[in-house]
């Protein structure tokens, strides 16, 4: 049940926007699409809702193959970036256009539209017209439109991208309140990891038209499965460096080392890639399961209570992130703590190697 | 009351002031002295007050141009717009044929008016232009020289080639602007062709179009060297419009007064009709 890719793939002439994918979004849930720009979010959303088709494979939406089925057949209900609204209809008529193209009945299209406005807060400006509202009011009454329609498939593509701070948080909290009963399968795509991880439910990180991983949010967080799918979700970006194992001991570099973490002892020596997340490169805080390293500071930024410092460490760019105001400047030499016990491990094709059961519970996004 | 200490900004503004002075208000008030003057040469003055501004709205001779005036423009804006329009919406979106078609809708738009005043004239000719002989050839009497239908037609015709393009121009430039979400909104709404065109591009359009018809208003209402070139203005006065007969009263007749008092009228009617459009299309925008 829910919305199904068999071996999706979309070209446009020469160029492949969707490499072969195989998903399964299960209805009733939450599911994220993170990827930058062009990775094929939008593309892939596209396809589910029927707005294009496939150059090869099949979708399936609860267990029914519709993939030459046009859009207006199906039960999607998809909302975007740009407020897009009806632009001399009122609210209220906005939010009853989809119902009074499927032809429902009057009184009852004035229950419903009366509902959802209550529900998304419209109700006092039910009778005016999109060009006189705020933009969270707009892309409110555009959430109703989708909501009104009680569609089985619900694609949101960065919805909150264009509001202003306040508005997005606010909303991020209610989506998915707003969906949770519908038993709708809720698609909702989006750049920002952070945005992601507020969202919750399952996740699927895309890069460059392919799928990298599909998960639970959390779980895909605290331990991706590929060293693509780990920088995929990450902000600031994850820092990587290649490190050695010989023996029981990683090296950095012949003087930045560490004793393998319990799990890691029995990996072959050889050449691995950690991945550290820039939470997990402090300055100070605890001393257990760390590595100091001596960083050359190339930009430190303050965020309210967080210091984020870009540093040269050991050859590589790496970004750090701690609590509390740390100011440098810019060709300071700072010790950093390398969170070794926390760190991600990938082999040579960027498959995660395993990560530490014990720590995954305090391990928690910042 | 904070007094500013520095004045020398002032001296930005004057050649815009000596400009303006120049192209518009010296004229103007030019036209204004001898509209409330009687002269007979050699500078001499009489001040007539306004004899003539009733003279010119008290004859049948202004009146008559001034309804032709208003059928001509009411005629091309009725076939302009639509027009324009259709064209524009039949138009690709993207693609190779996008700039064909741009280059050859801007093709009119770069021919000066007494060219293209010329063309229709020998085009429409009877005996050797191939859009007259080709009507008679088809048995249908036409004589744009002779006869006022056609006179009419070929000028409304020509005006319609000449200037459609500008209104496709600023419709198709509208429609480009109309993000692609909407029509995939429409689109998942299941609504017709029909109803994208009447609930999203139609009032998406309407500030272009709004220009659009100002300045097609503006133009047609003022038209003088096209006309003037095909037809004369005749036959008869059939095709004297408001620009012809006032260039006619003023270096025809040298009736300078009267010229006067009518171009300021023809001026005041422009702008009034220009205003009141404006603001009643603007009237239900928000901010």
């Amino acid at each position: 049940m829910g919305i199904e890719l068999r071996r999706v793939t979309k070209q446009l002439g020469s160029e492949t926007h969707i490499y072969e994918t195989n998903l399964v979004l299960e209805s009733g849930e939450f599911n994220v699409l993170l990827g930058t720009t062009l990775s094929g979010k939008t593309t892939l959303m596209r396809l589910m809702a029927g707005l294009e088709r496939p150059s090869s494979g099949e979708v399936w939406h609860n267990g029914e193959n519709v993939t030459g089925l046009p859009v207006q057949k199906r039960n999607v209900a998809m909302v975007y970036q740009a407020f897009v609204n009806y632009p001399n209809f009122t609210v209220f008529d906005n939010i009853a256009s989809p119902l009074r193209v499927a032809r429902v009945q009057a009184d009852e299209v004035r229950r419903r539209v009366e509902g959802i406005a209550e529900l998304l807060k419209l109700t006092p400006i039910l009778e005016r017209l999109p060009n006189e509202l705020s933009g969270g009011q707009q892309q409110r009454t555009a959430l109703a439109r989708a909501l009104v329609k009680d569609a089985a498939l619900v694609l949101l593509d960065e919805p909150l991208a264009n509001l202003d701070y306040k508005l997005r948080e606010e909303l991020r909290d209610e989506l998915p309140k707003l969906f949770q009963d519908t038993g709708a399968t809720v698609v909702y795509a989006t750049s920002e990891p952070l945005e992601a991880l507020m969202l919750g439910g399952y996740t699927a990180t895309l890069e460059q038209g392919r799928v990298v991983e599909y998960g639970p949010t959390v779980r895909l967080y605290r331990s991706p499965g590929s060293l693509a799918s780990a920088r995929v979700f990450s902000d600031p970006p994850i820092n990587t460096a290649q490190v050695e194992k010989r023996g029981p001991i990683f090296f950095l570099t012949e003087s930045v080392h560490w004793t393998a973490p319990a799990g890691f002892r029995d990996l072959a020596d050889g050449h691995y890639t950690i991945g550290v997340r820039p939470h997990h490169l402090t300055i100070g805080g605890i001393d257990q399961g760390v590595v100091k390293v001596r960083a050359r500071v190339l930009v430190a930024e303050i965020s309210g209570s967080e210091s984020i410092v870009h540093a040269d460490v050991e050859g590589n760019l790496w970004v750090s992130e701690s609590h509390g105001i740390h100011p440098f400047e810019v060709g300071d030499i700072a010790e950093l703590f390398l969170h070794v016990g926390r760190c991600l491990y990938f082999d040579n094709d960027g498959s995660l190697i395993g990560h530490q059961a014990d720590t995954a519970s305090r391990d928690r996004p910042h | 009351m904070l007094k500013t200490a520095n004045q020398k900004a002032w001296y930005f503004v004057v050649p815009v002031v000596v400009l303006v002075a120049f192209n518009a208000l010296i004229p103007l008030m030019t036209v204004v002295n001898y509209s409330v003057q009687e002269t007979f040469g050699d500078n001499v003055f009489f001040w007539e007050g306004v004899k003539w501004f009733e003279e010119v709205l008290n004859s049948d001779r202004f009146h008559d141009s001034f309804l032709r005036q208003l059928a001509f423009t009411g005629m091309i804006l009725v076939i302009e717009v639509p027009l324009g329009i259709g064209v524009a919406l039949s138009m690709p979106r993207k693609g190779p044929w996008v700039s064909v078609c741009l280059v050859l809708m801007a093709l009119p738009l770069l021919i000066p008016w007494n060219v293209v005043g010329a063309m229709w004239n020998i085009f429409a000719l009877p005996d050797i232009g191939l859009l007259g002989r080709s009507i008679n050839a088809l048995g249908i009497d036409y004589n744009f020289t002779q006869q006022p239908e056609s006179a009419w037609m070929t000028t409304v015709l020509m005006d319609v080639w000449h200037w459609t393009s500008l209104v496709v121009l600023l419709a198709y430039a509208g429609l480009c602007s109309i993000p692609d979400a909407y029509y995939q909104a429409a689109k998942i709404d299941g609504a017709s062709a029909w109803s994208v065109f009447w609930r999203i591009q139609l009032p998406k359009l309407k500030r272009v179009l709004t220009i659009a018809i100002l300045l097609r208003f503006m133009d047609s209402f003022m038209i003088y060297t096209e006309p003037f070139v095909l037809t004369g203005g005749g036959p008869g006065n059939t095709t004297t419009f408001l620009s012809i007969d006032l260039v006619k009263i003023a270096l025809g007749q040298f009736d300078l007064g009267p010229a006067a008092a009518m171009s300021l009228i023809y001026f005041l009617v422009v702008l009034l009709v220009c205003w009141v459009f404006y603001t009643l299309m603007m009237r239900h925008e928000g901010q």
